[in-house]
């Protein structure tokens, strides 16, 4: 590598070389007898114009390749300026495809690539309990001990489970979102408190001191961050626990079933009496730490000699249940990753698209600099630095794109984010950083080089001759073959993505059509807690408060309903129980009783929800804890345990209680498990129980927060306000929380995938649209190529008809080669997305008819423009051009 | 630009590097010393042209068939000496095959009689 001062250097050696020449030479004409000063100038006659020899000798040493550089970026940058509206073309469509591309791939650094912040987070899995109904089930807390206790390839071993507590005593009183924890969870993860201590084994056994540990958001929110938050006490549901630490601010596992709280207490805190039930699930879930070489095969094979053992030991509650173990990493992106790469693929498809295109507008642009190259060829410049030339015009053009697309991409991501699903994990970490400018760099350069290549190589075999004679229009023929090739090309590309968007707006509008068994429109559902003198209060004056607040809630302005649900919403929170049929003998174990999904409502639940009645009633304010036990089912349950039997009349018995409830009414079913997934479901069944018939020490749990329903009479806007106000004038300790619209439950829980459907849409939008100005260019060049011979045609008598025919046959034939093309990479392609579809196959015959059509019709609207161009064509002034 | 030289270049290209890298098979020399020895080896026919010699020596370093070095003459002068690389070598066996086909091919041509007499 040489550079310009080692050129100077050379220039001075030059020069002494050139004088010890001189020298020497009169040295030798001096020792042969001339006086100095002749042999002087006879030397230097003899030598000739020192100045042009130096010259001569320095155009042998090449130009060194910065300098040729810099010559190729002065050129080319002229040049381009030259062409500001081919320039801002190119640029401006470049900038598109990398923008896309930059925006993309800063979300898939930031989510997929950039490694989770914990340390050796391979060995990080999540663990669940497999049953029956469910794979990933929640663990029992006597099973977690066991497995804890036997297991041979975990080092450490954790678990958690959420719950709201109502703080009160540090400012207003307001519900926290908290986490039941085993004292090793944040050992096991490999998060260290940034203030105090973690929990100590042993303090998250039952009876042991009430601590807390709190995140770093809450410690900024109610203490200011101060340091001397250590030792105080914080009352949580009426109860005093001492702050011992307190965790970062970046922590958390992005998992549904290990969400990140405010504050964080030992297990041993809870006063559920089903606490030390095997057979109890209650909602816990596990992180884990495998051993250092352990692989995740042989931790599986582990776990299920344990869990053998164990149902070998407790074939009552432990009879089919089984440990599942999913890595981290899966578990936390696994949803999100099939996603990140179709989208990928999409917009590495716009990328190839946009490159495509300016190829072609190079290729055109080719003919009007044919003659410049033949002209330097002629002036002696090699092949290969024309070819450099035109590489390095075509590399800064995608520079420029390159940094354009960056400013566009992080206006985009920014713009995108705000739409992004809510469950994206890592959502934070995208952003633009070296990894993500370093991409753009490198897909800048290989765009660059990609669509520059092709007319570069299309000029390598200039053929000198004609293309001065002929003032440029030599090599026309293969130079709009070329061009229609590119347009094939793209028209398949835009196919393909056509059909991607397609697809997905053939998902979303069957989700949208699906009857979710309840209306959402206009219903609100939030969580409400009792202020905390009554969290240790009789069941009765529980009963008679959630009374009160039924009253006082149905009373409100704009409500026009309203229930009490406190285990299951749809598409939310779910809870299961186990019963047998009245007149069957008691199963011996849970497993061989069956299994629903239970709803505990209140009477008005039916109404606010919009849930057919089928038959019989559903509960009343009669249905209270005095009166017979009654429940009421959906027809799936209906229909898997009585076929075509009527139920009504019927007796049920949950396993908790063993009491018998008589089955009263037959409601529509609700798509619990959310708007795609419930027909696959195992578990479907459905069982309504009123709240107030709930058992004495369940009614117990119940101030610290119940769910609510509401249904407004006009709209939910301002509803909140005054169902709020409602709340406050009762007690200004009650704690409202949580409200959300039905409405914006359904929309998140299809959030990922209308933000796939409008990405995929907006590029493929941009495909077509690229492709489009790609076909426009081409019928535009092949009409102004062939005006003389149109003009000759219609001399000949040719009608504009015709003209047109013979204009719009060149762009059918084109999209009909892409479209053909497009077909078939879909056909291989779509399967990637099989996943995202819901109602409509990969292969959806009517999608990939309609997108077709479609493409070929604006294909021709596009080459209809310079066709009709073509059709006005003066035979005159077209024979008298040129 | 300096027409008249490099058309005098182009015209002696390849006869005067072979007639550089013959000359250096000697020994290391310097751009003066080459033309002198040129000169005298032809009986002082062969008159080589600095205008031609010292682009000749640049090239010829830049294909890297000679290497060149600054050292200090007997009369204490700095001059630059040029030495035959190893490819300069095979160059130089390669140049000269050709030299000698090229010459005798002329001969042929040029007096047949005298080629048919010996064959």
């Amino acid at each position: 590598m040489k550079f310009p001062w080692q050129r100077e250097r050379k220039q001075q050696e030059l020069e002494q070389e050139l004088q010890s020449h001189l020298q020497m030479a009169a040295n030798d004409r001096a020792e042969r007898g001339e006086s100095v000063d002749r042999a002087q100038q006879a030397a230097r006659r003899e030598f000739g114009n020192v100045e042009l020899v130096q010259q001569v000798t320095r155009d042998q040493w090449g130009w060194l390749w910065l300098e040729e550089l810099f010559q190729d970026l002065r050129y080319g940058a002229r040049t381009l300026r030259k062409n500001p509206g081919f320039t801002l073309v190119a640029v401006l469509t470049l900038a598109l495809g990398i923008g896309a591309n930059t925006a993309i791939f800063s979300v898939v650094n930031g989510v997929l690539l950039n490694p989770l912040p914990y340390p050796y987070p391979e060995q990080l899995v999540t663990l669940h309990e497999s049953k029956p109904n469910f794979e990933f089930g929640s663990i029992s807390y006597p099973n977690f001990r066991d497995w804890r206790k036997d297991n041979r390839t975990f080092s450490s071993m954790a678990i958690s489970r959420r719950i709201a507590f109502s703080l009160t005593g540090v400012g207003e009183a307001e519900q926290v979102r908290a986490r039941f924890i085993s004292s090793d969870f944040f050992s096991t993860v490999g998060v260290n408190p940034v203030l105090g201590r973690d929990f100590a084994p042993g303090e998250d056994e039952i009876g042991a001191a009430p601590i807390a540990l709190i995140s770093a958001g809450f410690w900024k929110r109610k203490f200011g961050s101060s340091p001397d938050v250590l030792g105080k006490s914080l009352t949580l549901d009426g109860r005093n626990y001492t702050i011992v630490g307190v965790v970062p601010a970046n922590f958390d596992l992005f998992l549904r079933s290990l969400q990140v709280a405010e504050i964080y207490v030992p297990i041993g805190q809870w006063s559920n009496p089903m606490l030390p039930k095997r057979g109890a699930g209650l909602g816990f879930h596990g992180i884990a730490r495998l051993k250092p070489g352990v692989g995740i095969d042989q931790a599986r094979a582990d776990m299920s000699e344990v869990t053998r053992n164990l149902t070998a030991a407790y074939p009552d509650d432990d009879k089919g249940v089984g440990a599942s173990l999913i890595p981290l990493r899966q578990d936390m992106l696994g949803n999100v990753q099939p996603i990140l790469l179709v989208l990928s693929a999409a917009v590495a498809f716009v990328l190839l698209i946009a490159c495509v295109n300016v190829a072609n507008l190079l290729l055109a642009r080719s003919t009007g600099r044919s003659r410049e190259f033949a002209i330097r060829t002629a002036l002696g410049a090699g092949q290969g630095r024309i070819l450099r030339q035109l590489l390095t015009e075509s590399v800064l053009l995608a520079l420029a794109g390159g940094a354009l697309g960056l400013a566009l991409a992080q206006w985009g991501t920014q713009a995108a984010l705000k739409h992004l699903p809510a469950d994206l994990p890592r959502a934070a970490g995208i952003g633009l950083d070296a990894r993500v400018l370093i991409f753009t760099a490198v897909v800048s350069l290989l765009a660059g080089t990609l669509f520059g290549l092709a007319p570069a190589l299309k000029t390598r075999t200039p053929e000198l001759h004609n293309a001065l004679k002929e003032g440029g229009r030599g090599a026309s023929a293969t130079r709009h073959r070329a061009q229609s090739v590119f347009v094939v090309v793209e028209m398949a590309m835009a196919l393909v993505l056509l059909i991607g968007a397609g697809l997905m707006i053939r998902t979303m509008t069957h989700l949208w059509n699906v009857d979710p068994g309840f209306r959402p429109q206009n219903v609100m559902t939030f969580g409400i807690s009792l202020p905390p003198s009554m969290m240790n209060a009789s069941p009765d004056a529980i009963r008679a408060a959630v009374r009160e607040l039924d009253a006082r809630l149905a009373a409100t302005p704009g409500v026009a309903a309203m229930a009490q649900t406190w285990e299951t919403l749809p598409l939310g929170s779910d809870d299961e129980k186990v019963f047998w049929f009245d007149g069957q003998p008691k199963p011996a174990s849970q497993n061989d009783m069956n299994w629903t999904i239970d709803y505990v409502v209140g009477p008005g639940y039916l109404q606010t929800m919009g849930i057919s009645l089928q038959r019989g009633r559903f509960f009343t304010a009669q249905d209270n804890e005095r009166a017979p036990l009654v429940v009421v089912i959906d027809d799936v349950f209906a229909r898997k345990y009585f076929g075509t039997e009527n139920p009504l009349g019927k007796g049920i018995l949950f396993s908790d209680t063993g009491k018998r409830s008589e089955i009263v009414g037959v409601v529509g079913h609700v798509n619990q498990w959310g708007l795609d997934s419930d027909d696959t479901q195992q578990l479907r069944a459905e069982v309504y129980i009123p709240c107030m018939q709930m058992p004495d020490a369940y009614i117990a749990m119940v101030p610290s927060g119940m769910g609510v329903v509401v249904r407004a009479a006009n709209n939910t806007a301002g509803l909140l306000d005054s169902i709020r106000s409602t709340s406050q004038q009762m007690s200004g300790q009650q704690v409202l929380f949580g409200a959300q619209t039905m409405d914006q439950i359904i929309a998140d829980s299809l959030a990922a995938r209308r933000f796939s459907m409008i990405l995929l849409g907006i590029f493929a939008a941009l495909a077509l649209l690229l492709s489009s100005v790609g076909i426009y260019g081409v019928i535009s060049y092949l009409v102004g190529q062939r005006t003389q011979e149109i003009g000759i045609r219609v001399a000949l008598g040719a009608r504009r008809w015709d003209v047109l025919r013979l204009v719009l046959s060149h762009s059918v034939q084109m999209a009909v080669l892409g479209v053909l093309i497009g077909v078939a990479a879909s056909l291989a392609l779509t399967r990637l997305m099989d996943k995202m579809l819901y109602g409509v196959s990969a292969t959806d015959p009517i999608t990939f008819f309609a997108v077709a059509i479609i493409l070929t019709c604006v294909a021709l609207a596009a080459s209809y423009i310079p066709a009709r161009r073509a059709m006005r064509v003066d035979p005159i002034i077209a024979l008298r051009y040129e | 630009m300096a027409p008249r030289y490099q058309n005098r270049i182009e015209l002696l290209q390849g006869t005067l590097d072979l007639l550089i890298l013959q000359t250096l098979q000697w020994g290391p020399q310097h751009g003066y010393g080459i033309s002198q020895a040129i000169r005298a080896n032809s009986g002082e026919i062969l008159q080589v042209d600095t205008g031609s010699l010292y682009p000749a020596l640049h090239r010829l370093e830049h294909q890297k068939w000679i290497s060149a070095d600054w050292k200090v003459s007997e009369n204490k002068q700095r001059v630059r000496v040029y030495r035959l690389s190893a490819t300069g070598k095979k160059q130089l066996l390669s140049e000269r095959s050709r030299w000698e086909q090229l010459s005798d091919a002329m001969a042929g041509v040029l007096s047949p009689a005298k080629r048919g007499g010996q064959a």
